[in-house]
């Protein structure tokens, strides 16, 4: 049954206009959002430190991560414990990622940004909620957040809370050292660390 | 970070673990587009397509189950085409009025004529045949994303044909 029509139609209509996968994007994240129907964004950010991946939920900034995790297990593990209701929609982050322009830029010392705490529970959540509150150019130690965060002797949960905090930057951990005064960790490098207590004036070289 | 929220999605996926969003629009878009294109025409793939997202997100915690997502994509963009299509049929068409109507072609129509007649066939027959020349897929697959047997799309496919050939020889 091989014949003309059939021939004319394989193929499908031609010309066939490209789908403008960009537009697509930015058009269904927009009406998503609008409708109450985008739980996660995502987008990245050229930063002095390097990219960094934003996530934000209509709730505030949900995780931010430097260079290194693939991106495909980060976005899956979110829409795993989040929602899969999960778009790459850059311009949804716009505000974080002004902010931070700003941090870096050095004209802003506080962020103003609502945080979704839905990535941290127990412990580690009492643990960052404490270091959301060391301001701009001021240090603390390990045990002092483990006080802070109700358990003065807990300094090593401490640590590992702080090594695996889903917001670095915008819930500061980098202003967290040693009680000696060493630098202790940080998730993304010390080089890193070392920048951003330099950035805050609250380390020499 | 990675440890803590893996233990939460572990507990979580008991339920159903669906994978997130954007992987459908990254792995089908281009290919639904065609598909639509087939259906309602170049003009208006692109807002159905939109409408098939936003009516998959919208659905998409609620699915009982992560199979054959693709299948159901299809389905949904076969029901915005066939919305589009009958809003279009419903539309007034002014730039028509006080001329004659086209003679029937004695040929085979060009490409796109032909598509315009596709789209007014009834809607089984339409969809299995865009599947089946727009995507070139197998019976099988046809009757799979239209939720039918292979036998069936193969009728649907070939009684949709014939009615074509009808019309162009008319």
């Amino acid at each position: 049954m091989n014949d003309d029509l059939e021939r004319l139609l394989s193929g499908g209509p031609s010309p066939v206009p490209d789908l403008d996968s960009a537009r697509l994007r930015q058009r269904l994240a927009e009406r998503a959002a609008a409708a109450g129907l985008l739980d996660v964004a995502y987008g990245e950010h050229d930063s002095p430190l390097g990219p960094l991946m934003l996530f934000v939920t209509p709730k505030g900034i949900l995780r931010l991560s430097y260079p290194g995790e693939p991106i495909d297990a980060q976005v899956a593990e979110v829409a795993a414990v989040v929602s899969p209701r999960l778009l790459r929609a850059p311009e949804r982050t716009d505000a974080v990622r002004r902010q931070l322009d700003e941090y870096f830029g050095g004209s802003r010392r506080t962020f103003d940004l609502a945080v979704d705490w839905r990535l941290v529970y127990g412990f580690a959540a009492e643990v960052l909620r404490a270091t959301a509150r060391i301001p701009f150019g001021r240090v603390s130690t390990y045990r002092e957040v483990a006080a802070e965060a109700g358990s003065p002797r807990a300094y090593r949960a401490a640590g590992n809370a702080l090594g695996s905090n889903p917001i670095p930057i915008v819930v500061p951990c980098h202003r967290v050292l040693h009680a000696g005064g060493g630098l202790g960790g940080y998730t993304g490098g010390l080089d890193r660390k070392r920048y951003l207590l330099e950035l805050e004036g609250s380390y020499r070289r | 970070m990675a440890a803590i929220s893996r233990q939460r999605a572990v507990s979580r996926s008991t339920h159903v673990h669906l994978p997130p969003f954007e992987s459908l629009v990254d792995a089908h878009a281009h290919e639904l587009h065609r598909f639509l294109v087939g259906l309602v025409g170049p003009n208006d793939a692109e807002d159905c397509l939109q409408e098939t997202y936003m009516s998959a997100l919208r659905a998409y915690p609620k699915l009982r189950h992560a199979e054959n997502l693709r299948a159901w994509l299809y389905t949904i963009a076969q029901r915005k085409a066939t919305d589009a299509l009958r809003r279009h049929h419903r539309r007034p068409t002014s730039e028509l009025d006080g001329h004659e109507p086209v003679a029937p072609a004695v040929s085979l129509p060009e490409d796109d004529a032909l598509w315009a007649r596709v789209r007014q066939l009834p809607s089984k027959q339409r969809t299995a045949i865009v599947h089946r020349f727009v995507l070139d897929l197998a019976y099988e697959q046809i009757g799979e994303r239209m939720g039918t047997s292979e036998e069936a799309a193969r009728q649907n496919v070939s009684t949709g044909l014939r009615r074509l050939r009808r019309e162009v020889t008319a």
